[in-house]
């Protein structure tokens, strides 16, 4: 299918959120739109898959101008879309979720199952996506669900194009890596694909053509061939290093001593099992994993949410083992969470109140149990501008922040403390690459004043980025500490839990040849 | 929407159409009354809970019933009828519960004084007195995301121990009734704790325990009547001793006339509501109630105890609800309390709070409204069904709870930011 926007544009009263986009997508192309958070990429997708109704502006399918007035008319025109956030009935199997909206029915609305399995298989094979059609959704891993949604997406009556809005934001990179190939064979059988991201690597690598927008307007079409640097810019509107620049590190005394440490579950299931991990002053530890390996548990144990089974948590050369939460914050254990909404922030709460949320009993915020509105306010107003958090005021609620203005928040919170230890889980996620690029010159400047940075990250790039040293956690264990110079399959085969003595073997082979 | 006001700001002065960039206050106005905000809903609930009873006036009484039997033949009974049942009716809970004409008469007649047209808003606000305390006793546990249905056990065990204090004791009264206060919010304040300890410690769901301990407060108050200690000793029925001259609240305007009830406590109460409302927006404690209501995970990753602050709060909430108790125990010319005393007031704070969306001046306000109805109520039985009072809380909560129904009902706009329900986390 070929699929041509003239002039699309979309106001929300006053407000123009997409602002006359010229767009041609050819059959069989994989067409990437890049913009950062609030560019206008979702209202743009909303408009082709028919929620949205265009301001002014026309949509062409083969040429022929074309109304949705809702999202049945986009799918009857051939149009599948795959949310960022799942669409699935999570206790259905996956053949009555395909069929759902359109059951495959015998006689008088009796439901025919063999029918649904039989489509699933069909479309999976004719796709080369394997699925078993009679598995529970919700047992399923993130990236089978998402090719459960993509199934789906294709099994529309003549399913020819398919959005995908940030499918990745939620995949582990091996799943990452399946996705683009997916999407790759998609399109060498002649399905368009719209791929809405701001992952610049992902765009570069499967993409035959990019288009950016920023602020509704599209400001650049790109070749895939186009330096990450280059589509940074294009969407951030100024220049952008992606490169980190920082200096050797200097690591001083341990100042975060993790010996033993096992957190059990409610289950009795050992998350962590007897990990040992040191950071020192003045170095970022990149802890690398795929998620779900007991990183989450690792961090609330060092901050003291989680009660350790056994082992001990050392900050600063004190056993913190047994210290409340507070106790720590206290002595400058810094923490950014890796969720950001359930942990990190108060949405209902206001920018400065967000501000002192682990510093509120303290001077000069409060004296004797008083909260002095107007410190707190100076120090919102401090905050906002050292940190950049684009806000109307410092009493604006944070729930009306951007994703990566929330982040900063936090960071502004973290950061405007003394501090001895830093544990960053997943510190930009969700963040847009200016505040990207933002958060990690912080981090960097962080170490550099003396502060042991502990960085859990999923994204390698990232632990590539900053870490000084990269420790590889698998099954809630330590299973490798390496060089940042270590090849990424090493890595990669070590987050998997391939045998870590060959790893390790791989590592020092490659450190000789290093030394030659 | 932040982009939104942005945009709309920074082009504002070079917008061409002065129309557009100012609205009159009129239009504005106009537009804010068909908006389902939190303030048009209340208002909009009130009138509908007042539709609603009218109904059901016309439908409990027997005449005017049966005047619908022959609609057609002459309208003019049915409508003239239901017309002046419900006239009369919302007259006489007015006439109760603010200001009585026929007393206003006589008082330009001479014949009354200036007490007896007092007398029913006297009445108002003695009822509403122990609905500020309980109001407030569920709205602070609503601030911190629990849902306190214990105030009623907890303002008992408030009660009792005003009581003994006010009894027991042998010291001036300038003395005896802080301390007698004091004695009632620290007896509430232990009792209501217990869930929120429990909470805390185990996980158990406050609503459950409370309404459990409401159960055995209510029960405990039974047999601690019949104890030696707290039984009247003049008389055989099960009544408490009446609390010392010393420890009774001073009605406020009985140097006009002593049978005007009004007393201390609601002055205390307007004083307590002053001091939540400081408590939540000034103080770290109200800071960290707020921040565990909102987001308890968060505040914890921030150093904060939840645990702690439900134990507190609830503690705290439970004070509030023992105040209450004491406002009853010390009230004047009491007598004695008994199983009756306490009547429903903690269940009714939760209907206080609800109305007042957890915010201490909506609090004083709804506990005046629902003090007024059941003034009006008992004022003007039986000519009026004294179930009508009940009635209208209960209207009135169902549309403030559901502030979509009132939308879809009239109609109104979905305001910026939606819909404004109050909900404790949790449940």
């Amino acid at each position: 299918m070929q699929l041509e926007l003239r002039g699309l544009t979309k106001k929300f009263g006053s407000f123009t959120a997409d602002d006359d986009i010229d767009l041609t997508v050819e059959p069989g192309q994989i067409h990437a739109i890049l913009g950062e958070n609030g560019a206008g990429k979702s209202t743009l997708m909303n408009m082709l898959y028919g929620i949205l109704r265009p301001t002014a502006g026309q949509i062409l399918v083969d040429g022929e101008p074309v109304e949705f007035s809702g999202p049945g008319d986009a799918i009857a025109a051939g149009i599948g879309m795959v949310h960022q956030h799942f669409k699935l009935v999570g206790p259905f199997s996956v053949a009555d979720n395909v069929q759902l909206g359109r059951e495959h029915t015998r006689g008088a609305g009796v439901l025919s199952i063999r029918d649904a399995r039989e489509a699933v298989r069909e479309v999976s094979e004719r796709y080369g996506l394997a699925l078993d059609p009679d598995a529970i959704v919700e047992n399923l891993p993130v990236g089978v669900q998402q090719r459960v949604e993509i199934v789906k997406a294709l099994s529309g009556p003549k399913t020819e194009l398919l959005i995908l809005d940030e499918p990745t934001a939620v995949l582990t990179p091996a799943e990452i890596t399946e996705l683009l190939e997916i999407m790759r064979s998609l399109a060498d059988s002649g399905t368009s694909i719209l791929f809405i991201s701001h992952k610049l690597k992902e765009v570069q690598s499967v993409a035959d053509t990019v288009t950016v927008i920023r602020r509704g307007k599209v400001v650049a079409e790109l070749p895939p061939t186009a330096s990450t640097a280059e589509m940074a810019s294009a969407m951030v509107g100024r220049a952008i290093s992606l490169e980190v620049d920082k200096t050797a590190a200097e690591p001083g005394e341990p100042r975060l001593e993790i010996e033993g440490l096992t957190v059990v579950d409610d289950q009795g299931f050992k998350i962590v099992d007897g990990l040992d991990l040191t950071v020192h002053s003045g170095e970022i530890v990149g802890l690398a994993g795929v998620e779900g390996n007991g990183q989450t548990e690792l961090a609330r144990a060092v901050l003291g949410l989680m009660k350790p089974a056994s082992g001990r948590v050392r900050l600063d050369g004190r056993d913190a083992t047994h210290e409340p939460p507070a106790e720590r914050i206290e002595q400058g254990l810094g923490y950014i969470p890796e969720d950001r909404a359930r942990d990190g922030v108060i949405t209902e709460f206001t920018v400065a109140e967000n501000i002192i949320l682990n510093q509120y009993r303290d001077r000069p915020y409060s004296k004797r149990g008083v909260v002095d509105a107007a410190a707190v306010r100076k120090r919102a107003v401090d905050s906002i501008a050292e940190f950049d958090i684009r806000t109307q005021s410092p009493t604006e609620l944070v729930a009306s922040l951007s994703g990566g203005n929330q982040q900063k928040v936090i960071i502004a919170r973290e950061f405007s403390r003394p501090r001895r230890v830093l544990v960053a889980a997943q510190p930009t996620r969700g963040v847009d690459v200016g505040a990207t690029e933002f958060i990690h010159s912080r981090l960097i400047t962080e170490r550099d004043t003396g502060t042991g940075v502990l960085l859990i990250s999923s994204e390698l790039d990232e632990i590539y980025a900053l870490a000084d040293r990269i420790a590889v956690i698998y099954n809630g264990k330590i299973v490798g500490e390496v060089d940042p110079d270590t090849p990424r399959e090493v890595i990669g085969r070590l987050m998997v839990g391939a045998d870590a003595d060959a790893a390790t073997e791989a590592d020092h082979a490659e450190n000789d040849g290093g030394d030659r | 929407m932040t982009t939104e006001n942005t945009t709309a700001t920074a082009e504002q002065p070079e917008s061409p159409e002065p129309p557009e960039s100012k609205p009159s206050f009129a239009r504005l106005f106009g537009r804010y009354l068909i908006e389902a905000n939190s303030v048009m809903v209340t208002v909009y609930s009130l009138l509908l809970a007042f539709a609603i009873g009218a109904v059901l006036l016309i439908v409990s009484d027997e005449q005017v019933r049966s005047s619908y039997g022959y609609f057609f033949a002459r309208p003019s009974d049915a409508l003239g009828g239901s017309w002046n049942l419900i006239y009369s009716s919302y007259m006489d809970l007015f006439q109760g519960a603010i200001l009585n004409f026929n007393t206003l008469e006589r008082f330009q007649a001479g014949n009354a004084d200036f007490g007896d047209l007092l007398r029913p808003l006297s009445e108002t606000l003695t009822n509403a007195t122990p609905l500020i305390f309980t109001g407030l006793a569920v709205g602070l546990a609503f601030r911190a995301g629990l849902f306190n249905i214990g105030a009623q056990g907890q303002m008992i065990f408030g009660m009792l121990g005003a009581l003994v204090i006010g009894f027991s004791l042998n010291v001036p009264a300038i003395v005896h009734i802080p301390l007698a206060i004091l004695a009632g919010a620290v007896a509430g304040g232990l009792f209501g704790a217990v869930p929120g300890v429990l909470k805390a410690t185990t996980g158990a769901h406050e609503v459950i325990s409370s309404i459990m301990l409401n159960n055995i407060a209510a029960l405990f108050l039974v047999w601690a009547l019949s104890t030696k200690f707290i039984h009247s000793e003049t008389r055989s029925e099960l009544v408490s001793k009446p609390v010392r001259d010393s420890a009774e609240l001073p009605a406020l305007l009985g140097w006009l006339n002593p049978s005007l009830r009004v007393n201390l406590a609601i002055v205390v109460g307007v004083a307590v509501a002053v001091g939540v409302w400081w408590l939540l927006t000034k103080s770290t404690f109200g800071y960290r109630i707020r921040a565990v209501g909102f987001n308890g995970p968060a505040s914890a990753t921030a150093g904060m105890s939840v645990g702690r602050t439900y134990a507190t709060t609830m503690g705290a909430a439970g004070a509030l609800a023992g105040l209450a108790g004491a406002a009853l125990a010390l009230g004047t010319g009491s007598g004695g309390v008994n199983t009756a005393t306490v009547l429903e007031y903690g269940f009714d704070g939760i209907t206080v709070a609800l109305l007042g969306r957890a915010n201490p001046a909506g609090i004083v306000v709804s506990a005046l409204l629902f003090g007024a109805l059941k003034a009006g109520a008992l004022s003007a039985q039986p000519d009026v069904p004294v179930d009508i009072s009940t009635l209208l809380q209960a209207t009135i909560v169902l549309f403030i709870a559901a502030p979509a129904l009132v939308k879809a009902i009239l109609r109104l706009r979905t305001p910026r930011g939606g819909l404004v329900t109050l909900e404790a986390k949790g449940w």
